[in-house]
């Protein structure tokens, strides 16, 4: 019983930085209909900005979580501005690819600057804390309540306010919003901020109990479109939800399957469901 | 106004082909376009799904890593002779094609994508960790080379460039043969509009996963190439990366046509040779010149001067019949430019 509620920690944690990630991705896809493959590269970002703050500059963890969030929002709005912006009108395939030139400059140039090898990021919550037979380290429950944080605060963010209502319409009808008169643009760059903030954060999160590489967006990517194409592309409930049955499929599947393959769950899971509902698990309608 | 005939340009390509191990100073310079024609190989399978049929399928590497394994395990393991197994290596890619393929297609654009990055991500960890039948991260060592044929000696680094160079320009001229004939035309119907291609009758499901299949079988071949030149195999074949690298070979050259994937897959790695510090790093500049690339010239340098060549050939209102002539060595019509 005491190792079953350990997987579903460790469920929750992965679960928890797997929707972050894919909430930013879901939010860009529902607005600008993109699978943005450089999510992944603004993830690994995120770590190195917080790696360069906390280990060169020696300011504290959250500092690094701060610094990351903005410097990634500011990639993530460059590029959108750059690169996004000028491809809106051309076809599926050109975004995609430019989408994975990014991702290659951007790993490429943390690779220039950084170098190869892995690097460790210092969390001041090393601790490890028991519950009566449960061992948490201290950082998994700082991200499982991060996690919880963020996904709240995008939520009354998106629900509450005006500004966040205009993303959730653009994503629902492009033309309406712009009937009544939503800035497009202005939605546009705010979702990729947000995006960014949000896998940048998911980063700083994750890094310390994983390490900080080049290369570390790569399966987080992947499994994040797992999720997204789980949940509904464009859909945010869909994106947690979807980011939970991943992190505890994964979580369970390490312990009881085993550890070798615990990275192919999340893709057989996709090839399986994909295969019997071309459609998607909560999405209405053929992709 | 063409510049030179399509097929004295193509001869003239054969003809510094053939030549080029009498020119070349050294057997490196050997390896790097040996190298680069086996890619380029893999490039003209991954254009034809992709540039000619609109599918970006992301796992094209991943096959070319299982036309490379099948190779290695057959020859290091099992002990068979390396033409045998260079024999199997496109149909076993095609053969796990065929189940990836009737799965994959069923989804449409950037679903597919996204489903076959999840595929070649499978079959690199598969690769990764399946130790007893791949030799997981320690890969395949001592593949032998191709053994002789009468007097030609494979060991030798001329020999295995016109090795390699054979099975380009068959490869090419497959490739020139399916996407001039009614199965091309087809597969570019399916590109433009898969709802219009339907409604004219064309079998979607069928020819999406023909393409697929023959896309693929390029790409299991060029790995078998590729595993009996190296001699050395690792997971990272199966990298997506050189999928991305394949993408910018095709995006350089020019999407959709015959000759750009060819011209992108010798000029980039020669490019990177010339630009030594960059090896490591050379996505810091490709990177932005992919987003360049699409943004400025989606159709690459091919695409954009037979575009510009068409247009030209339309002012002077040619007389309608010569008009399709001067795309011959690229059969796109000037509508089918807009691939994708």
């Amino acid at each position: 019983m005491e190792l079953f509620l350990q997987q579903v920690l460790n469920g929750l944690t992965l679960g928890g930085v797997y929707s972050l990630v894919a909430l930013g991705l879901t939010l860009v896809y529902g607005i600008l209909h993109v699978p943005n493959f450089a999510h992944g590269a603004f993830y690994m970002a995120g770590a190195y900005a917080a790696f360069f703050i906390i280990d060169k500059l020696g300011l504290n963890y959250w500092w690094g979580m701060l610094g990351a969030a903005v410097t990634v929002a500011l990639i993530s709005v460059v590029s959108e501005r750059l690169v996004f912006h000028p491809l809106r009108k051309a076809p599926y395939l050109h975004h995609m690819i430019a989408s994975i030139g990014i991702l290659l400059f951007l790993e490429a140039g943390a690779q220039a600057i950084w170098g190869a090898d892995f690097h460790r990021m210092a969390t001041p919550y090393n601790q490890i804390l028991t519950f009566g037979g449960l061992t948490m380290p201290a950082q998994r429950l700082l991200i499982i309540g991060a996690a919880f944080f963020l996904v709240v605060l995008l939520q009354l963010f998106l629900k509450k306010t005006v500004t966040g209502a205009t993303i959730v319409a653009m994503a629902q009808n492009r033309e309406g919003a712009a009937l009544v008169g939503i800035d497009a643009t202005r939605v546009a760059m705010l979702t990729f901020a947000i995006a960014g903030a949000l896998a940048g954060m998911a980063a700083v999160l994750y890094a310390p109990i994983n390490l900080v590489y080049t290369s570390m967006g790569h399966l987080v990517i992947t499994k994040a479109f797992v999720i997204i194409v789980l949940g509904g592309m464009g859909s945010v409930p869909g994106a947690i939800v979807g980011g939970l049955i991943i992190g505890f499929a994964e979580a369970f599947g390490a312990f009881y399957i085993s550890t070798d393959y615990k990275d192919i769950i999340a893709f057989a899971l996709l090839v399986l469901i994909l295969s019997l509902r071309p459609q998607g698990l909560f999405a209405k309608g053929a992709h | 106004m063409k510049l030179i005939h399509p097929v004295t340009g193509w001869l003239l390509l054969l003809v510094l082909a053939l030549a080029f191990p009498f020119l070349a100073g050294n057997d490196y310079h050997l390896t790097v376009m040996s190298t680069a024609y086996i890619y380029a190989i893999a490039t003209i399978g991954l254009n034809l799904i992709t540039g000619y049929t609109g599918q970006y399928n992301l796992a094209h590497s991943g096959f070319m890593a299982i036309g490379a394994y099948t190779v290695g395990i057959l020859t290091v393991d099992h002990g068979m002779s390396f033409w045998l197994a260079f024999a199997l290596s496109g149909f076993v890619a095609a053969g796990i094609g065929f189940f990836v393929g009737i799965v994959s297609l069923r989804l449409k654009t950037h679903f597919f994508s996204i489903f076959t990055l999840c595929v070649g991500y499978i079959m690199y960890l598969l690769i990764e960790k399946w130790e007893s039948l791949t030799h997981g991260t320690v890969g395949i060592m001592g593949i032998p080379a191709p053994e002789n044929i009468g007097p030609l000696d494979f060991s030798e680094p001329r020999t295995q460039y016109y090795l390699v160079l054979f099975f380009l320009v068959a490869s090419l001229w497959i490739m020139h043969r399916i996407v001039h004939s009614l199965l091309g035309r087809t597969f570019m119907a399916i590109r433009n509009g898969d709802d219009l291609a339907q409604a004219l009758g064309i079998n979607l499901m069928r020819n999406k996963l023909l393409a697929f299949m023959l896309s693929v079988f390029f790409s299991g071949l060029a790995g078998g190439l590729y595993a009996g030149y190296v001699r050395f195999l690792g997971p990272g074949v199966a990298s997506v990366e050189h999928t991305f690298d394949m993408t910018m070979y095709m995006l350089v050259g020019g999407i959709g046509t015959l000759l750009g994937p060819l011209l992108g897959a010798i000029s980039v790695p020669w490019l990177t040779q010339y630009l030594q510090v960059l090896q490591e790093y050379r996505f810091v500049v490709f990177g932005p010149v992919l987003v360049l690339l699409v943004i400025f010239l989606p159709y690459g340098i091919v695409g954009t001067y037979l575009n510009r060549q068409r247009r030209k050939a339309a002012l002077k209102t040619v007389p309608p019949a010569a008009a399709p002539e001067a795309g011959s060595s690229t059969p796109a019509p000037k509508q089918g430019a807009n691939h994708a």
